[in-house]
């Protein structure tokens, strides 16, 4: 037992000496490039603009901190609709998968080996090329449902409130994804969707068979047995992956930088670049990916207990 | 005849709702596939001096990944020695593709695979044997990706073994260590440790000590890729029995002797097809490096776009590199997908 302590000791002491050797050589190279430490920047100018703000007012002249929010609030937006999308597609591509028509099953399954082999960078360029240098411009749209309209400006959609209609150069009303915002989203769901097919599909292939034949023994249409019987136990073993792809995605959306969507790590990989301010920068999104990665893992491992087998050891 | 009508019948029409997903399919094939087939192949220009041929064409044009293909695999390696990338690119992949075969799994296969790395290292640096010397700022292409791959996952891995027995250890601090480690990589984006290591590294070190760039992003690849390993290793310990660390306690066996000989060469027998499976996704993820300006495959194509005389061709330039990573990444995961078929009949033999 004395042994094991005086290793942890020894273990707590080397990186207590790593440690102070990276701190001593940062405070001094901070020195001699006269580079300010702290968080006082946030309160700075931060003299660029954005291309999307949403929900938050934001110009060249507000502070670098407000142009952090917009970023916050842009991968938050990118996250949430992106989990919502690839949920779906996911579901239909994992059941698809398991459908007795032999051309659906195998079309799913071609689907899910091309996107899963393939890096996710490579597919959100490709689908930001399709739609910035192939979609036409918006007076020849493409409409492949009246109302939505497809151009090398993004996507514009209606909504119960207004109609989108060309003028001049440009749509105005209805609803409008950006082209980055389109290719991410694309991107991301796809990719996303691929694996978590794979999840439902292993989810419901581990409900025995005997489970189903069970339940129409005792009566249950169809419907009733994918409800009462199918569902409930597939969830529990679709939970704990469906998380991590969850979490996946939202990491995966720090890629925007490189297609130009103003995400967090977008804004403030220029934020570092105008001040100089490294350390900082990466520190704040760090500290925002491992909240958010927390906050879903709480809300999953909540949801995770509710289906649960009652008084199941966890 | 009759059996293939009765298979489509069983097959594609077997409910009415079978039978309309089929004729679903069957009709969107024909609304894309002869226009694909028209634009990739037909309509297709192979051969062009410049763009201007392309832009007159309605096909794709392939003919700027014959012109560009040198500096794609080989980016800024000198253009005369491009047989050195080459033959390196060739001799990592006879690695690899030697190491999956069963029977080279024995004590000659780190012996092999060290003089490997050390040819390719010649090969590439030169300096010796009247090879010109190479430095590694002009290393690019798809040798740049198999290196970062390679050796991110060769690294990574002793560094993970270390990770995930400390998980499992019974020390406090041992084990707070590991578990923050591990969940504070997996719980940030791979870029955020890529821009660490490209901007905060050097003001970690001391004054005149400089790490080149694709050292850097190396190290962060590894660093990264380790929390990833340790998850897979620990899950491979989970998967031994318990009787199997009573019995080597039980014989009074120290804890690194047990470590050694009892548990680890059965933990990382369990974990070899996940263990393939987070390399299929360290090799993909290397392309991030883009981000922060090495020359990978990704980067080396992105930048033959920006050429003006060559521009708007990005749907063939990433049709083409998302078929060079598919090449590599579907045959890891067949292979994997084989070995995680024979995984339980060679736990039961007990081999």
């Amino acid at each position: 037992m004395k042994r094991d302590w005086l290793y942890q000791a020894g273990l707590l002491a080397a990186a207590g000496l790593v440690l102070w050797f990276f701190v001593s050589n940062t405070i001094h190279n901070l020195e001699t490039r006269r580079i300010a430490s702290g968080f006082g920047f946030l309160w700075r100018e931060a003299g660029f603009e954005i291309g999307e703000t949403g929900a938050i007012a934001y110009g060249a002249a507000d502070s670098y901190l407000r142009a952090l929010g917009v970023g916050l609030w842009n991968t938050l937006r990118i996250a949430t609709i992106g989990v919502v999308f690839a949920t779906l597609l996911g579901t239909v591509i994992g059941l698809a998968r398991l459908s007795p028509n032999w051309l659906l099953a195998k079309l799913a399954a071609a689907y899910v080996e091309v996107i899963r082999n393939v890096p996710l960078l490579v597919q959100l360029f490709f689908w930001y090329a399709i739609i910035s240098e192939n979609l036409p411009g918006p007076r020849d749209a493409l409409q492949p449902l009246p109302g939505i309209f497809l151009s090398n400006r993004g996507i514009v959609f209606p909504t119960p409130w207004s109609t989108p209609e060309l003028s001049g150069f440009n749509f105005i009303g209805g609803a409008s994804l950006s082209p980055e915002f389109a290719a991410l989203l694309v991107g991301l769901v796809t990719y996303t969707a691929a694996f978590i097919g794979e999840i439902v599909r292993a989810g419901v292939l581990s409900v025995g068979r005997g489970q189903v034949d069970a339940a129409y023994s005792i009566g249950l249409a169809r419907r009733g047995a994918l409800r009462f019987v199918v569902l409930p136990q597939a969830l529990r073993l679709i939970v704990p992956p469906l998380t991590s792809q969850y979490l996946n995605l939202a990491k995966n959306s720090s890629l925007a930088v490189a297609i130009g969507y103003p995400d967090l790590v977008s804004i403030a990989n220029t934020t570092m670049n105008q001040t100089g301010q490294a350390i900082e920068g990466i520190a704040i999104i760090m500290a925002v990916y491992l909240t958010i990665s927390l906050s879903i893992s709480a809300f999953m491992n909540w949801y995770n207990r509710r289906v649960a087998l009652k008084g199941a050891r966890q | 005849m009759s059996r293939i009508a009765h298979w489509i019948r069983a097959n594609l029409f077997s409910s009415w709702p079978s039978a309309l997903a089929t004729l679903a399919v069957l009709w969107l094939a024909w609304q894309l596939v002869p226009p694909f087939v028209d634009w990739a192949l037909i309509s297709a220009v192979w051969r062009a001096p410049d763009a201007r041929a392309c832009r007159e064409a309605h096909g794709a044009c392939w003919a700027f990944i014959g012109e560009k293909h040198r500096f794609i695999l080989f980016g800024t390696y000198p253009f005369e020695q491009h047989w050195r990338p080459a033959l390196a690119t060739a001799l990592l992949i006879f690695l690899w593709g030697y190491s999956s075969l069963k029977r080279s799994w024995n004590w000659w296969l780190p012996g092999i695979w060290a003089a490997g790395l050390a040819l390719i290292a010649v090969l590439m640096w030169g300096g010796v044997f009247g090879l010109a010397y190479v430095e590694n700022e002009r290393w690019g292409g798809l040798i740049l990706t198999l290196i970062l791959a390679t050796f991110g996952i060769a690294l990574a891995f002793p560094l993970s073994i270390l990770l995930a027995l400390g998980r499992r250890s019974e020390l406090p601090v041992v084990r707070a260590a590991s578990i923050a480690y591990i969940e504070l990589i997996r719980g940030v984006p791979l870029i955020s440790v890529l821009f660490m290591a490209s901007v905060m590294l050097p003001l970690f070190l001391p004054a005149g000590v400089t790490i080149d760039k694709l050292l850097r992003a190396q190290l962060a690849l590894i660093l990264f890729a380790a929390a990833y390993l340790a998850e897979v290793v620990r899950g491979g310990l989970q998967a031994i029995p318990h009787h199997q660390y009573e019995a080597a306690e039980a014989l009074g066996l120290s804890y690194w002797t047990r470590t050694l000989h009892v548990i680890l060469p059965q933990a990382l027998r369990f974990s070899i097809p996940p263990l393939v499976n987070t390399f299929i996704g360290l090799f993909k993820d290397t392309s991030l490096v883009l981000i922060i300006g090495l020359f990978d495959l990704l980067t080396t194509v992105k930048v033959s776009l920006q050429e003006p005389a060559w521009s708007g061709l990005g749907v063939e330039a990433y049709l083409f590199v998302s078929a060079v990573y598919f090449a590599f990444c579907y045959a890891m995961s067949r292979y994997s997908q084989g070995l995680e078929h024979d995984a339980p009949a060679r736990a039961l033999k007990g081999s």
